[in-house]
């Protein structure tokens, strides 16, 4: 984290509330699919939102220290593949911001369309390629489980975003003051 | 969803609660990546064991924890049932013999003392850690944390953002408990008796909300700390912060000894895996 004044404790501060949030989501509005293990989680929803507004390293961190707490309490101890995969999510969803720009109120549906084919793309690189090949090389577990599991983590965790994300993205916008909605009186 | 569902932390005079924080995070992180890593059963059940007996010195009630061990269990029974449905041969492939208990291994489903002594192993891996999670989450103060996360080299601003995690989950929590009770007070229905998509919509209607106020609590909290000078200085002191005292390098040393153990017997086994059936 830069030392520039008040974005700093910003970001420490959305890191910490966010990771709160994120685990409260976590722990009570989750709906299972039927796989063991994956769960359909508005935090993801939630994690677009958050990088939009404070950027990679707040998103980041705060699904990386979310998701620690809520698997030391729900697994007894982290599933450190899916948390640093969850983390990387984070961190990409955050690159998004300068992108979508949504302090300044106006969001098209251009740039929402764009970054839904974004979350896509991240969510399919995340959850079918990196976090089943780390369980794999780490924990030596069998390819088509994990893979199962993956795949149905990367379409949940889009439709999450694409639906939640979507609209807590375009609420969030309406609450800010357009620019330019000011004239000059002659 | 009532506090049963949370652990904290638990004052009382143990050897373990007199431990400083940093030398827990250190054990915790350095058993869990060395568990992690190894296959080897007589290593796994040998850490099991010393943690269970932490468990017993470190005095936990097992009432305080009992709902979360079931919880975890049931977990790990359901993961454990999906590795053996997906791949019931996977046991004989790692360890290169058959020893058939039901069916030969032409058939999809069968079962061999490879895969059950694969699944055991798989099991003692899922299971090792939790008397250690749980006795690092309830003999540590939350408040001595932070100052242990910055103590092992984590920026200090980065720890203090995990502090502030763990100081508003409660809070985050009463919020949501609060606008769940006047939304259903409103109507919307979010119990196990809902349709699915009611359901998800009245979640809906509690989430925004929550994530809204929230938002303004960022607000607040920041300009609060920024009143207060936070992050002008490099570094930081931690009210809190314990020092290191000699039980803290004796169990450094033990941990030490107990990773080295384990990466011995990479050697040994010639590999991650300890085979008993060559």
């Amino acid at each position: 984290m830069k030392n520039n004044g008040n974005n700093s404790i910003k970001t420490v501060v959305a890191t910490g509330i966010g990771a709160a949030i994120v685990f409260v989501l976590m722990k009570f509005v989750a709906i299972p699919t039927g796989i063991p293990n994956t769960q359909l989680n508005i935090a993801e929803g939630f994690l677009a939102l958050l990088g939009a507004i404070y950027g990679p390293v707040a998103a980041g961190l705060a699904i990386f220290i979310g998701h620690t707490l809520n698997d030391f309490v729900t697994y007894g101890s982290p599933w450190w593949t899916w948390v640093i995969t969850d983390g990387l999510v984070g961190f990409a969803f955050g690159l998004a911001k300068n992108k979508l720009d949504i302090q300044s109120g106006v969001l098209s549906k251009g740039k929402l369309v764009w970054f839904n084919v974004y979350q896509i793309i991240v969510n399919f690189i995340a959850w079918v390629l990196l976090a089943p090949s780390g369980d794999i090389i780490i924990y030596h577990e069998p390819a088509k489980k994990v893979f199962i599991q993956g795949i149905t983590t990367w379409i949940i965790n889009s439709l999450s975003v694409a639906v939640i994300g979507t609209i807590l993205l375009v609420l969030y916008a309406k609450t800010r003051t357009k620019r330019g909605s000011l004239k000059k009186e002659r | 969803m009532n506090s049963q569902f949370l652990i904290g932390y638990n004052d009382k005079d143990t050897f373990l609660h007199r431990l400083s924080g940093s030398t827990k995070l250190i054990g915790f992180i350095a058993f869990s990546i060395i568990g992690m890593v190894t296959y080897d059963t007589r290593f796994l059940i040998g850490i099991l064991v010393f943690s269970l007996v932490l468990f017993k010195i470190s005095q936990i009630n097992i009432k305080e924890v009992s709902l979360i061990l079931k919880l975890i269990i049931v977990f790990a029974a359901l993961n454990l049932l999906m590795v053996y449905v997906f791949a019931p041969g996977y046991g004989m492939t790692i360890y290169g013999t058959q020893h058939m208990i039901w069916r030969n291994p032409e058939n999809y489903f069968n079962l061999s003392w490879e895969e059950l002594f694969y699944i055991f192993n798989l099991f003692l891996k899922y299971t090792f850690a939790v008397p250690l999670a749980l006795i690092f989450l309830i003999t540590t103060n939350p408040s001595e944390f932070a100052a242990s996360l910055n103590k092992i080299g984590i920026p200090y601003k980065t720890s203090y953002a995990v502090e502030i995690a763990l100081r508003y989950i409660p809070n985050v929590q009463r919020d949501y408990r609060t606008i769940s009770l006047a939304q259903q007070a409103r109507g919307y229905e979010i119990s196990k008796k809902a349709k699915f998509w009611p359901r998800v919509i009245g979640n809906a209607q509690i989430v925004l909300p929550l994530i809204f106020t929230s938002l303004d609590r960022i607000e607040v909290i920041s300009q609060a700390m920024e009143l207060r000078r936070f992050g002008r200085d490099k570094k930081r002191t931690w009210y809190m912060e314990k020092n290191f005292k000699k039980s803290d390098y004796l169990s450094l040393i033990v941990i030490f000894i107990i990773v080295l153990v384990g990466v011995m017997l990479f050697g040994v086994n010639g590999g991650r895996f300890w085979n008993p059936f060559k």
